[in-house]
């Protein structure tokens, strides 16, 4: 007599680390289809992609950060710096054309120094160094700015943020080229493996042959770009520079990223995850905002969901570990 | 068994699966009061995941656990050891700032009105250990304690929770010979007190010098079960296995060019194309720390030449493209990225492209699984889901693919059951006799004996002498192992 069960007791918890997140968020969506009549309309669903546009972009260097089992706490600030640089530099007379990819070579700089500091200091932690930058990133936009918002900017920075390509959102095409840019980079490319396997054991890593510091390096520099871009889709949605963008943003992206379905512990995580990730947190704002709950309460109802998303991140953990080899 | 003794442990009509295929198909196992009971079986039988069950970590699909007679449910570890049952970890369950005494009474100090009272804490801990014949100081730091003694504290630990039931899993996979011994000799304390253990080992030798009774599962089924008297070790083999190929005849050696020259203050040693050297000693004589200097993990102490060029080898990456390997002796902390798929952790460091190949990855992956009989169903699974033993042939498998041609390696065999031990060696002559040079590492000194041309012998971090293979036994080595050569 056996009574064995039938397939699979783990084949739900596969899906739930695939699908988990996207279920949650159509799941989401559902809700807020009944409790409001103006959520399911084009108009409303473009501006939640909009909306939801720099948290994504940060959301993604975030996520390689986090897939080497790191942390950036810079990405706020150095959106930050980048906003009021492209700003002034256009104001000064420079043409968009050239302001744009000096503000991404800055930022791609600011980013790369968090990585040698982290692999050539040898600091224990990539907390320290990034915290360290989102300091001195937003001292250096206050002073840069005189901590005053640059307004007016030329139609070449403002088009990536308010612009429009047959009737699509600029910023929505910047997020989509970049989430396939990404996923193609993380999963078709050797050194976008050489990331996991970063961040699933280092030493394992290293003694086969992966370039550890080189693939940090990078890492943490793209990090930086990709927070410099967020920065250029920002100033053009606001028009204007202003130096205290992005405070807190850090803090947005590694939740979305950490919602999608990305571990802490490294070595997990996929673009997909971290877009889904980014839209839920926007979803929830632009819902809670149609349902007319304070912005004291949303903040709340935020934090609540990301709790509630990394319990989920450890019930998979122990339910995929096995102890005793 | 009869009526004179009812089992402390018995487990009944065990299923489990995982992810596809059952991996414990209705398994009966019973452990009797002061008994030591082997289980043994191939790599990826399921001696891991019973054992488990048994220790709460997993839980069955179906079946019934009793204990005493009694049905029990093991929901977690900690039900299990307040039943009675521990579970002896190699590492990672000890907390390494702690001292031995506060180890063994983790959660459980003794106290008077939430006052520690350290003086028993550390007397009785001292009487524990020792009662196990380990003579530490009970307020050593345990994160300073070799592997072997931290196993005592750990079983100190069950002793001092009034565990009845002891499970061991491949508890000499890193000893040294003395050190195994030694555990032998604690087995048999244990054993005298009344406690019963759960032992599973792949040196089925061990078995004979500790176990009453032996189980073989196969394909997570149990095939035989008896005394050891019953069960000879050619009997287990076949339950096992079926047949064990020999070791293949040693090829011709094509002519032995020294093909890698070691000028370290410590070790200066030739080693030739196609030859096979054996590198002994005792556990902490050095022998990992000559094989990673080697490899670039550390700064190598002094010159490496590859065919008679020096080699400015800085990192593992260096090493690699001179063409080098490494097979290192922890497979979890240093061989394998567990959260990445087998293919991916075979391919990692020969893929040099940018873009991956994953057909041509794949394609090479299964060759290579299917060369090392790697059992898994699918290769995109995580190496995290592999047995022991078939993680190690994963860590093997990648130099294969990457053709490199100077492995060193750093206790091979670590956890691999006996048929595919076999094939490891077969394997490691095949590298010799295609013109590899191969320097391996082994606690294990038949393994030595059995491969080897020629065997250096380590001791306190040099290389105290230097044996041919025709004439060399154990003796001899451990004369120099420890300085008495
Ligand atoms: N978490 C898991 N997910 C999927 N499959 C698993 C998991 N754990 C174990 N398995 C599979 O179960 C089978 C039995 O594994 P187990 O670890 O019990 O083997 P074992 O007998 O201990 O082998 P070894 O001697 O190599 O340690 C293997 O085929 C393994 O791939
Ligand atoms: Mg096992």
């Amino acid at each position: 007599m056996n009574k064995h069960k039938g397939a699979g007791s783990s084949l739900p918890h596969h899906l739930l680390r695939r699908f988990g997140p996207l279920a949650g968020l159509l799941l989401l969506c559902a809700v807020l289809a009944v409790l409001s009549d103006h959520f399911l309309t084009f108009d409303n669903l473009v501006n939640v992609f909009r909306q939801s546009a720099v948290n994504a972009l940060l959301a993604l260097g975030q996520l390689v950060v986090i897939v080497t089992a790191g942390i950036d706490l810079s990405v706020g600030s150095i959106l930050g710096f980048c906003c009021v640089l492209v700003a002034l530099l256009v104001k000064s007379g420079v043409p968009a054309g050239l302001a744009i990819p000096l503000s991404l070579a800055a930022g791609t700089a600011l980013g790369a120094c968090n990585g040698v500091l982290l692999t050539k200091l040898k600091l224990p932690h990539p907390f320290i160094p990034t915290l360290g930058m989102m300091n001195v990133a937003r001292g250096l936009a206050l002073v840069i700015s005189g901590g005053f918002p640059i307004s007016e900017l030329p139609p070449g920075v403002r088009f990536f943020g308010a612009g429009a390509v047959l009737g699509i959102p600029a910023p929505v095409l910047v997020v989509v080229l970049f989430c396939v840019l990404f996923h193609l980079f993380l999963t078709r490319t050797t050194p976008g493996r050489d990331i996991y396997a970063i961040g699933g054991n280092a030493q394992a890593a290293r003694l086969s042959g992966v370039p550890v510091d080189g693939r940090l390096n990078a890492v943490y520099a793209l990090s930086g770009f990709m927070s410099a871009v967020a920065a250029i889709v920002l100033a053009g949605r606001m028009n204007s520079g202003f130096p205290l963008a992005g405070a807190g943003a850090e803090l947005d992206s590694i939740a979305a990223v950490i919602i999608g379905g990305a571990s802490f512990f490294g070595g997990v995580g996929s673009v997909g995850g971290a877009l889904v990730g980014a839209l839920i947190m926007g979803v929830l704002r632009n819902g809670l905002n149609l349902l007319d709950v304070s912005a004291y309460w949303q903040t709340v109802v935020i934090g609540v969901v990301i709790v509630a998303a990394v319990w989920v991140d450890v019930l998979r953990q122990r339910a995929s570990r096995r102890i005793g080899e | 068994m009869d009526t004179q003794t009812a089992p402390l442990l018995r487990l009944e009509n065990i299923w489990k699966r995982f992810a596809a295929a059952p991996v414990l198909r209705g398994v009966d196992f019973d452990v009797l009061p002061g008994e030591v009971h082997a289980l043994a079986g191939e790599n990826g039988a399921g001696k891991s995941t019973l054992v488990n069950i048994a220790g709460g970590v997993l839980s069955p699909d179906s079946g019934r656990i009793a204990w005493n007679g009694r049905p029990v449910v093991l929901r977690d570890p900690r039900a299990a050891r307040r039943t009675g049952i521990a579970f002896v970890h190699q590492e990672l369950a000890l907390v390494p700032q702690l001292t031995a005494g506060e180890n063994v009474f983790l959660g459980r100090l003794p106290a008077r009105a939430s006052w520690v009272r350290w003086d028993e804490v550390y007397s009785r801990a001292e009487a524990l250990l020792s009662s196990l014949g380990c003579e530490i100081d009970p307020r050593a730091l345990v994160g300073g304690l070799s592997i072997a003694v931290r196993q005592l504290v750990e079983i100190a630990r069950a002793l001092a929770c009034e565990a009845r039931l002891i499970v061991m899993d491949e508890p000499t996979a890193p000893l040294s010979g003395r050190e195994t011994a030694r555990l032998m000799d604690v087995i048999g304390r244990l054993r005298d007190r009344g406690v019963s253990i759960i032992y599973i080992t792949h040196r089925l030798g061990e078995i004979y010098d500790c176990a009453d009774r032996v189980t073989v599962l196969r394909d997570g089924e149990r095939v035989a079960s008896g005394t050891i008297a019953e069960m000879p070790e050619d009997a287990v083999i076949r339950h096992m296995v079926g047949q064990v190929p020999g070791l293949p005849a040693r090829p011709e050696r094509p002519g032995t060019r020294p093909t890698l020259r070691v000028e370290f203050p410590d070790a200066r040693f030739e080693l030739g194309r196609g030859e096979i050297v054996g590198l002994a000693g005792l556990a902490g004589s050095g022998r990992t720390e000559l094989l990673e200097a080697l490899f670039g993990v550390t700064p190598p102490p002094g010159g490496i030449f590859i065919e008679g060029r020096p080699a400015a080898i800085r990192s593992p990456r260096d090493a690699i493209r001179h063409g080098m390997a490494l097979v290192p002796d922890d497979r979890k902390a240093k061989g394998l990225v567990l959260s990445a798929s087998i293919r991916a952790n075979l391919a990692l460091p020969s893929a040099r492209r940018f873009l991956i190949r994953k057909g041509a990855e794949s394609e090479g992956a299964r060759r290579i699984a299917a060369e090392l009989r790697v059992r898994a169903d699918d290769l995109e699974r995580r190496v995290a889901e592999l047995s022991g033993g078939n993680q190690q042939k994963i860590v093997l498998g990648k130099w294969l693919l990457a053709e490199a041609g100077i492995f060193l390696f750093d206790e091979p065999t670590r956890g691999v059951d006996v048929g595919a031990k076999a094939e490891m060696y077969a394997l490691i002559r095949g590298l010799a006799g295609r013109g590899a040079v191969v320097l391996f590492a082994s606690s294990e000194l038949e393994e030595v004996l059995a491969l080897a041309d020629r065997i250096l012998v380590m001791h306190r971090g040099r290389i105290a002498g230097e044996l041919p293979a025709a004439g060399a036994t154990g003796e001899k080595i451990m004369r120099l192992a420890t300085g008495q050569g």
